[in-house]
């Protein structure tokens, strides 16, 4: 394989195994230089043992992958020098203070005592942990865990960084404040690759978006591309008076032309809308019958809906203890 | 008490221009070398004992009680008098007490992985067994202390080394040595267990056997001939047999050499099996 300067992830059929679970199952991605590039699929598609290859942490059955030129297997030690990661589990120790966690790193990249406890200080700081930094880290709540996570992968800064579901079972703001770290890093020209669930997060910060599924790339695209691929959007309503529900449904579908999904809420209802100029005639269709909304939104496609869209299973089916047939 | 509001330890959010200037690129400087590295570690167990002083007091908890119940309970019946079997037992006690604390080397090593900070030490560009030495390196400090309890209760019970100060801590020394070895044997363990507790338990029902089929707690003379014989080629009989001699001066330089030439081969055996376990992990 010739390496590509520009690119700094370049991986071909990378494949796990486990016993006869291939959990990922060929799966290319080729990550330019200074982007972030968002890997997206449900728990268990394949995305965190991708990852683990791609950082050294485990070594491919088959394929090959090079990060900013260097060989993940050949040349672990030099890709080691390059990278950082930021794991699903929160790579801190527990047992320690959140600035020794960081002095720590810093000793084992090879700073001396004294700038150790510098870098460490300035990047409490700048983390907003000053305060938690003599505290043990497994009194941390759950977003200053993560922050202090990923400071400890920036005690140099890599030029690329895996962050794995960075966001996963945190509160909204400390996710928005994971974001803001994430974008100040790609600001910096670091190349983030971003695993995750969520495609909201993907559209926030992914300049493209693979899609990965049952340990395959399933999907490439920017974030416009893919949810083009599934329509603008989904038109969620909530009636009033529940008994409205089949007299809503049957307006919502002839005024959109699609088909009307009824929610398990029973005064639910949600259809695909190609774009908002169409929702609202829906919503005015419903009007004119005489269906009072108690509240309406015009919402992106979910991960859910992209599923649906580009593999025809919704993501939840998906599970690494299914042994998939040879299809 | 009751309306303490949740919001009582919000963190402040990241600050826009330090976060700036943390991340404005530092320069990574030359990487440690294999000694910096397994220090690092060593300090990394070291904060682990401040931190987490519980687990030693686990340890050494047990090896106090036998100390106490032995000697007051049984001391009398089998040797004589009670002060007469403390002299004889607490040699066998200070092995036991630093040979559990040893069991802990795999259990924070089990613990690391199942928490997920071994990525973070793998991920880092060090000489790769540096983790798995210092932490052995550091855990030294732990045997130490468990060491000293022992002694420091057995002298106020009414111990009195014959060898003097020298004695005992040359046979402080060599216990600490011995169960640095016997650690390796932990450590492998604690990669192949899936829990930290599953790691003690098994560690704690292979040590328990061996301690009471040793000379820990009687003279095998009393015992049945095949039983002698098991415990004459316990390696744990052999590290009590010279503790003891070190302790009260009659120490032949053979009794020295057979636990450090166990200690030696356990090493030799365990650690490069720790290493290759470490590496070919997830």
């Amino acid at each position: 394989m010739t390496s590509n300067p520009s690119l700094a992830i370049e991986a071909t059929g990378l494949v796990k195994a486990y016993g006869r679970t291939r959990a990922v199952d060929g799966v290319d991605l080729q990550v330019p230089a200074g982007t972030v590039y968002g890997v997206l699929g449900p728990n268990g598609a394949g995305k965190t043992t991708t990852i683990r290859m791609l950082a050294t942490l485990l070594r491919p059955d088959a394929g090959s992958a090079r990060i900013l030129g260097h060989d993940v297997v050949q040349e672990a030690d030099a890709v080691r020098g390059l990278v950082s990661l930021t794991g699903q589990l929160a790579s801190v120790d527990e047992d320690l203070t959140g600035r020794e966690n960081l002095v720590l790193v810093g000793r084992l990249l090879g700073f001396r005592r004294a700038q150790a406890s510098e870098r460490a200080d300035e990047l409490l700081a700048a983390f907003g942990l000053e305060d938690a930094a003599g505290r043990l880290v497994k009194h941390y709540s759950g977003g200053m865990r993560r922050r202090l996570d990923i400071a400890a992968s920036i005690v140099v800064t890599p030029q690329l960084m895996f962050l794995d579901e960075p966001t996963t079972g945190l509160d909204p703001r400390s996710r928005n404040q994971v974001w803001d770290i994430v974008r100040a890093l790609v600001g910096q020209g670091t190349t983030v690759l971003l695993c995750t669930q969520y495609l909201d997060e993907a559209d926030q910060l992914a300049d493209r978006i693979a899609v990965i599924d049952r340990g395959r790339v399933i999907a490439d695209g920017t974030p416009s591309e893919l949810k083009a691929s599934v329509g603008k959007g989904t038109l969620h309503v909530r009636l009033l008076d529940p008994a409205q529900r089949a007299e809503a449904r049957e307006t919502l579908e002839r005024a959109l032309g699609a088909s009307v999904r009824v929610e398990a809420d029973p005064a639910a209802l949600s259809a695909p809308v190609a774009d908002a100029e169409r929702a609202s005639e829906a919503l005015a269709a419903l009007a004119r019958a005489g269906v009072a909304p108690a509240g309406f939104s015009l919402g992106q496609p979910s991960l859910d809906e992209v599923f649906m869209a580009l593999t025809g299973h919704a993501a939840e089916e998906t599970d690494t203890e299914t042994v998939q047939d040879a299809a | 008490m009751s309306s303490a509001p949740t919001t009582r330890q919000q963190p402040a959010p990241p600050a826009e221009d330090g976060l700036h200037a943390a991340l404005s690129a530092t320069a990574r400087p030359p990487r440690p070398g294999p000694l910096a590295a397994a220090l690092t570690f060593a300090w990394r167990g070291m904060l682990k004992i401040k931190h987490v002083p519980e687990q030693l007091i686990d340890v050494t908890i047990t090896p106090v009680l036998f100390l106490l119940m032995f000697t007051y309970l049984f001391g009398g019946a089998l040797a004589g008098s009670t002060s007469e079997y403390l002299q004889f037992l607490l040699p066998g006690i200070l092995v036991q007490s630093v040979l559990f604390t040893a069991v802990y080397s795999g259990v924070t090593l089990n613990t690391d992985v199942t928490k997920g900070v071994v990525d973070r030490f793998r991920s880092v560009p060090i000489w790769s067994p540096a983790p798995l030495v210092g932490a052995v390196l550091g855990d030294c400090v732990r045997y130490a202390i468990a060491s000293t309890v022992v002694v420091v209760l057995g002298l106020i019970m009414g111990y009195r080394p014959e060898a003097g100060i020298p004695g005992v801590l040359a046979a402080m020394l060599l216990v600490v040595v011995f169960s640095s070895g016997l650690a390796w044997v932990f450590t492998t363990v604690g990669l192949l267990m899936r829990s930290p507790s599953a790691v003690m338990n098994t560690g704690f029902m292979g040590l328990f056997p061996l301690i009471f089929l040793s000379n820990v707690f009687v003279e095998p003379e009393t015992l049945p001939g095949w039983l002698e014989w098991f415990v004459g080629v316990n390696p744990i009989s052999l590290l009590v047999t010279a503790v003891r001699g070190l302790m009260d001066g009659s120490v032949a330089a053979g009794e020295i050499l057979l636990p450090l030439a166990v200690a030696a081969a356990l090493t030799a055996i365990f650690a490069p099996l720790t290493v290759r376990l470490y590496r070919g992990r997830g």
